[in-house]
């Protein structure tokens, strides 16, 4: 305490005052608080900060699970809706600004309204014949917009809606109008002038596709393609009208749509039957036979985005979805049930696909209205929204709005919050059939170049790809580790350990990063060229040891008793690397005598997949890069064994070996089990050995001479091209989580263990 | 066969094979640490010795002779049946075949670099004295020999006459010197004034954002202009002083011909190095040896990454494990001594504390998630908001960075240090802090005075663990900052002299990025091997540098504890 003398020094009295040792005191007494309070919050904010990766990671994927919302926030009559009983609203759409509304009515007029409060934006309407009568509408998927009207003289007109943006001053001003891809005058479907009473429509690679039935119950397809002159620049549109197979007897149509590839045309029909028509062929088209839906009569019938699945509907409010699946010995599609989800109480009346995935919202005459997802088989929301039947449904491509119309031409406007239905515990764990395939699979992939593009992002390949990873390095590290421990810990003389200890455990300070170069830079083309080398190094190289065992027991004691018992080790070095060497050298011999040159190729005719960067390659290298983990804890372990133990063992007389099996291992065994937890936390966990040393492909198997992808490099590999807050970037923030816990939990297992081992040799 | 004695199978019942088995794991284990450091050290030192330039021909089975010119890379053993899968056609009693990869260079002119050739029809090697490779700027190396220098178009020096060498070195030392100022013009002088102007452009964007307007703006703005202006002035002068330079640099040429008679022309400023390598004497090899080590370790890369040197990626690695060393001791510490000093001890700290400990088992790449989401887009974007609104929408810390890669990684090492600090100060015998208290120190007395200098030891290896795992960490900074061709460094001349928003290089990540990411593999091999080598190596300097310091402390306070 040097401050209390410099201050005697100048005081005439040796001893500080009272006042000064008070103040003295006070200032101690502030700085001890000081010192406790600001220790105690650093350690605080430290721990805190800590524990919040754990809540981030759940705040962040939180959204994942919670289910879809919708909230009425308008709800108004707009005047231009209020109209007379026989010009209906027959179709609703919403732009992606979520400000302008379209209604599209059975007159031909389209108005546009501001969505807020309805004022009008603008009216338009579709020109016919004078003497021409409404009698169907159809839409194409939402992202082509097309719209078809079809008339009671077996003309249609087809429109879409267009959306022009502008900024002036800075601020988003949008023009809608309606464009006409086919022309604005009618075009005669039916030459025989007979009422179109139901029509589909759908633009393809081949042109306008417009599916129609007549009021004689004649089923129509006509082929719009328009082309351009090279010489004048006109346009000409050419119009093919061609006659399908007719239904069933006594069954008549309900619903009917065409898919985008232009391959096949669907009919639902009264008697609950799916029909499917082969149209790639336009001249031939075939009729398959019917497929029956259960569950009520099919009030509704979309395809979903993409066109690969069909969503139903039926009276008793059933809600399924149907795919085409190829037959892959025939090449024939059939529609086939994949999946049903929660009804509705009434019946549907309407079914609306979202845009850009694979969700659609469905609505029942009693004012219900059920949101879906395919992919995931979620029911996103199921609750009324009023007591009047829905009839249309307006869903903005971004999701985040919607209108809603009842049948007393009252409009709904909900906010919806429906920003990540693609996932679900059975979406992630379980076997999804996904369009486009025959079966149900797990597949990972989440992101493609396409638009139409369904994510697959099923965990179980990472996950059996992480497992399959750390398991190749747990099999190469734990006799490695573990042996060498025990011969460390127990016959190795203090002088080498000396050595050897620390220069295994400095191999845990190695970059991974260095390990991973060489994995997929040079060990993977060696063993590749060297693949007979390494089993015959498996198989030699512990023979090798044991036969020099034997070797040096035989030899004279003269030298044997030159070099001191704990320097097995060191005698070995030499003929393991020179087996090492043989079997490199001898390798081409090998492949040519067993293998007719190439063994890569042998197991290519044996019908094994091999890949350059496999997991032979991950377990080795991750294998290495384990071993000190698994050997410091292993060593230690066994080291600490009591010697009264061991001693007592060896003087009722059994070997040094026998010590170890019988006292040692018992002992230490909790501790070398933990040892292996570690070492598997680690291996799960590791990043770049496995992005550098396998292909990344999602595979789902345990061959050793594929790759895998692991939930870590794939986290690696993906999240820096994925966009924020998107239900991709949740899910790879889901896996790091799923990671976190799975390794959290092996090391507080192995953690507990190794504290309970300690205990145990204290008592000892 | 002889009958087991009873010396044989009492050496298999003792257990005796057994504890060979063990040895061997032990005799592998050191094997392979020892064969991988080996071959790292053997790869990444001998890429930076000059090569032979060997010459030789090959005629194919059409009967066609082809020149090859180049370095021999490595060769190998294959079985013929792996070559006949190839589509060479070999004899059929041929059943193995030495194939040899040269490095042909000559990028521009035949398109080929690295070419594998069969041994079969290959004629004898030869190293011709007049043979060199240049290294050139762009297109990589050039093979084959010079033929004359031009200086504008004037023939100066033809190879028969017997200065050519002088005149080549003499002009090629003035061209590097050329390339160097323009360099430096560009870095310092250009980078410096385009710094400036967008200084004055945020600084206006921010008095709008203050609400400044009307007469007070438009009196702003005034001085902007003049601002502007000057700078601008300021860029005629130095972009002037750089075309000249740049005038003055073009003006040498090198006439040369590949092996197979092909003519080309190559700028002096476009060579990086000419070597003549099969006149070079061994002692003039190892100045060369040296002098290509030395530009590897002080340059920058060239070739999307692939040739070059790596100081960037040091020099980021370096100022990163510095910026998270400055954050992460001091919390760590304190965290610790915490834990073991203050916190009431109990069940709650029991669970607390072996969830510090695993924390340092967690994966690295959920840290790197967890800086991503959090840090990155989170703390950053806030930041922005409140701090660099001028900027937005680009944003200047709501973006990977330097700061977040640094505290990403102090977070990941938190728990080493915390760790290894509670155990040196559980090892301080409870007598001394006795001792202390009873004299009548405080509390915070005995902790600041007493025990922590007496645990620095232990919180200094903490740090040097920590250390040494940042260093060698990639899969986190991969999502939080680091890049593989950084524009600038993150310390320059410029105010604030350290950009802590600034995306830097790492050894580590360069390592993945040349190795894996690179169009041309084969060429940045030698590299990633001399990059490796020089990871480890610093990983290494790092550690035994704190660890002098470690055992110097731990001299000093020794007599304090006895």
């Amino acid at each position: 305490m040097s401050e209390p003398i410099a201050m005697a020094k100048q005081a005439p009295s040796l001893m500080p005052t009272t006042e000064q040792r008070s103040r003295l005191r006070r200032i101690r007494k502030f700085n001890d608080g000081l010192s406790r309070y600001g220790v105690m919050s650093a350690g605080l904010a430290v721990v805190f900060s800590l524990g919040l990766i754990f809540f981030y990671l759940f705040s962040e994927i939180a959204p994942l699970f919670r289910g879809a919302s919708i909230e009425i926030v308008e709800t108004y009559t707009p005047a231009q809706l209020n109209q007379v009983e026989s010009d209906a609203i027959e179709y609703l759409t919403l732009e992606r600004y979520e400000e302008i509304g379209a209604s599209f009515k059975r007159s031909g007029a389209v108005n546009f309204f501001n969505v807020v409060d309805g004022t009008k934006v603008l009216d338009v309407s579709i020109s016919r014949a004078a003497d021409a009568d409404f009698t169907s509408l159809a839409t194409s998927t939402p992202d082509h917009g097309l719209v078809a009207y079809g008339y009671n003289n077996g003309q249609v007109s087809v429109t879409k809606v267009n959306y022009a943006l502008s900024y002036p001053q800075d601020k988003r001003h949008i023009t809608p109008s309606l464009v006409f891809p086919l022309g604005e005058t009618p075009l005669q479907l039916d030459s025989s002038g007979a009422a179109l009473t139901h029509l589909a429509i759908q633009e393809t690679a081949n042109g306008i596709l417009i599916g129609a039935v007549t009021a004689d119950q004649r089923l129509l397809l006509a082929v719009y393609s328009s082309s351009e002159n090279m010489i004048t620049g006109e346009v000409s549109l050419s119009q093919e009208v061609f006659t399908l197979p007719p239904l069933p007897q006594g069954s008549s149509p309900v619903a009917m749509q065409i898919d985008e590839v232009a391959q096949h045309l669907i009919v639902a029909t009264d008697k609950s039957q799916l029909l499917l028509y082969k149209i790639v062929d336009p001249t031939a088209i075939t009729r398959m036979d019917p497929v029956a839906v259960s569950g009520g009569k099919i009030t509704a019938m979309e395809f979903l985005v993409g066109t690969a699945s069909l969503v139903i509907g039926t009276d008793k409010g059933e809600v399924s979805q149907w795919f085409l699946v190829r037959n892959n010995e025939s090449n024939i599609y059939h529609i086939t049930f994949v999946r049903a989800f929660d009804a509705l109480e009434g019946a549907i009346t309407r079914l609306t696909p979202e845009h850009a995935r694979r969700g659609f919202w469905a609505s029942d005459d009693k004012g219900n209205i059920g949101i879906y997802y395919g992919t995931s088989e979620r029911t996103l929301f199921l609750d009324s929204v009023g007591d009047k039947p829905i009839k249309q449904i307006a869903i903005s491509p971004i999701h985040n709005r919607s209108l809603l119309l009842d049948d007393t031409n009252q409009l709904l406007v909900a906010d919806v919050w429906n920003k990540h239905p693609e996932v679900s515990f059975s979406s992630l764990w379980q076997k999804v059939w996904y369009e486009g395939r025959d079966a149900p699979e797990y597949i990972w992939q989440a992101s493609s170049g396409s638009d139409n593009f369904e994510p697959k992002m099923s965990f179980v390949p990472l996950s059996i790809g992480t497992l399959k990873a750390a398991f190749f390095a747990i099999l190469f590290a734990v006799p490695l580790g573990v042996m060498g421990a025990i011969y460390t810990a127990y016959f190795m003389t203090p002088k080498l350990r000396g050595i050897v200890k620390p220069s295994i455990e400095i191999m845990a300070a190695l970059p991974t990063v260095i390990l991973g170069f060489l994995a997929g830079l040079w060990l993977a083309p060696f063993i590749e060229n060297h693949l007979p080398a390494i089993f015959s190094i498996l198989i030699l190289l512990p023979v090798i040891m044991l036969i020099t065992g034997y070797l040096w027991s035989r030899f004279p004691d003269s030298v044997r008793n030159r070099v001191p018992e704990g320097w097995e080790a060191v005698i070995l070095v030499l003929p393991i690397i020179l087996t090492v060497w043989a079997c490199v050298a001898a390798s081409p011999f090998t492949e040519i005598w067993l293998f007719d040159g190439s063994m890569r190729q042998w197991f290519t005719e044996n019908g094994i997949d091999y890949s350059q960067r496999n997991a032979l390659v991950v377990g080795i290298v991750m294998g290495f890069a384990v071993i000190p983990t698994i050997f410091s804890i292993a060593e230690d372990a066994v080291f600490s064994v009591p010697r009264h133990l061991t001693q007592g063992s060896l003087a009722l007389g059994a070997t040094r070996w026998q010590t170890v099996v019988g006292v040692v291992l018992p002992t230490a065994s909790p501790g070398i089990f933990s040892a292996v937890m570690m070492g598997f936390g680690r291996a799960v966990g590791e990043t770049m050995i496995v992005l550098m040393a396998t292909g990344n492909s999602p595979v789902v198997n345990f061959n050793i001479f594929e790759g895998m992808r692991t939930l870590s490099a794939n986290i690696a590999v993906e999240l820096p091209e994925t966009a924020v807050a998107s239900t991709h970037f949740r899910v790879l923030f889901l896996a790091a989580l799923v990671l976190l816990a799975l390794t959290f939990v092996v090391n507080t297992i192995a953690e507990v263990i190794r504290q309970r081992l300690r205990q145990r040799y204290s008592n000892l | 066969m002889k009958k087991l004695t009873s010396k044989d199978s009492s050496w298999f019942s003792s257990g005796s094979p057994w504890i060979w088995l063990n040895g061997g794991a032990v005799a592998l284990c050191m094997i392979m640490v020892i064969g991988l450091l080996g071959l790292i050290s053997v790869r990444g030192f001998g890429h930076f010795w000059p090569a032979d330039i060997l010459q030789t021909s090959i005629v194919d089975r059409s009967g066609q002779t082809h020149i090859i010119m180049g370095e021999a890379v490595r060769d190998e053993v294959i079985p013929a049946a792996v070559a006949r899968d190839g589509g060479y056609e070999i004899e059929p009693d041929v059943e193995l075949i030495t194939r040899h990869l040269f490095r042909m260079g000559n990028r521009d002119i035949s398109g080929r670099d690295f070419v594998w050739y069969l041994d079969i029809g290959m004629k004898p090697w030869d190293y011709p004295i007049d043979a060199v490779s240049i290294e050139r700027r762009e297109w990589g190396n050039f093979y084959g020999y010079p033929v004359a220098i031009k200086e504008g178009d004037t023939l100066v020096s033809e190879l028969t006459s017997a200065d050519f060498w002088d005149q080549l070195n003499q002009r090629l030392s003035r061209a590097l010197d050329l390339h160097a100022q323009i360099h430096r013009i560009e870095k310092v002088d250009i980078g410096r004034i385009n710094k400036r102007m967008d200084d004055l452009r945020l600084d206006r964007r921010r008095l709008e954002l203050d609400g400044v307007s009307g007469a007070a703006l438009a009196s702003a703005d005034v001085e902007f202009a003049e601002r502007r202006a000057a700078l601008e002035a300021e860029y005629a002068i130095v972009k002037k002083m750089r075309d000249d330079i740049l005038g003055q640099a073009t003006r040498d040429k090198l006439l040369v011909r590949t092996a197979d008679g092909k003519e080309a022309v190559i700028a002096f400023d476009h060579i990086v190095r000419v070597t003549r390598s099969n006149a070079m004497s061994p002692a003039q090899k190892l100045g060369q040896y040296f002098e290509r080590v030395w530009e590897f370790l002080s340059d920058e890369p060239r070739e999307a990454n692939t040739e070059g040197g790596i100081f960037p990626a040091i020099f980021g690695t370096i100022t990163m494990v510095i910026v998270m060393s400055i954050m992460v001791t001091p919390l760590g510490i304190l965290a610790a001594i915490y834990l073991r000093e203050y916190a009431k001890q109990g069940t709650m700290l029991k669970i607390i504390r072996i969830s510090v400990y695993n924390l340092a088992g967690v994966p690295s790449i959920v840290y790197g998630v967890f800086g991503l989401g959090f840090f990155v887009y989170i703390l950053g974007g806030n930041i922005d908001q409140l701090f660099y609104p001028e900027s937005l929408p680009a944003p200047t810390f709501g973006t990977p960075g330097l700061f977040w890669a640094s505290l990403t990684l102090a977070l990941l090492t938190l728990p080493i240090v915390i760790v290894s600090t509670e155990e040196g100060l559980s090892r301080i015998p409870s007598t001394i802090r006795q001792g202390s208290l009873a004299l009548g120190a405080t509390k915070a007395e005995t902790l600041w005075k007493v025990v922590v200098p007496l645990a620095t030891p232990a919180m200094m290896t903490g740090l040097i663990l920590a250390i040494a795992r940042a260093a060698g960490e990639v899969a986190p900074l991969m999502l939080v900052g680091v890049v593989k061709l950084a524009p600038a460094l993150p310390i320059d001349g410029n105010y604030p002299y350290l950009h802590l928003d600034q995306k830097i290089m790492h050894l580590g990540f360069h390592i993945y990025d040349v190795g894996f990411q690179s169009p041309n593999v084969e060429a940045a091999r030698p590299l990633v091997y001399a990059t490796s080598l020089t990871l480890i190596l610093l990983i290494i300097a790092l550690n035994i540098t704190a660890i002098k310091i470690r055992n110097d402390l731990r001299e000093k306070y020794r007599s304090a504890s006895d």
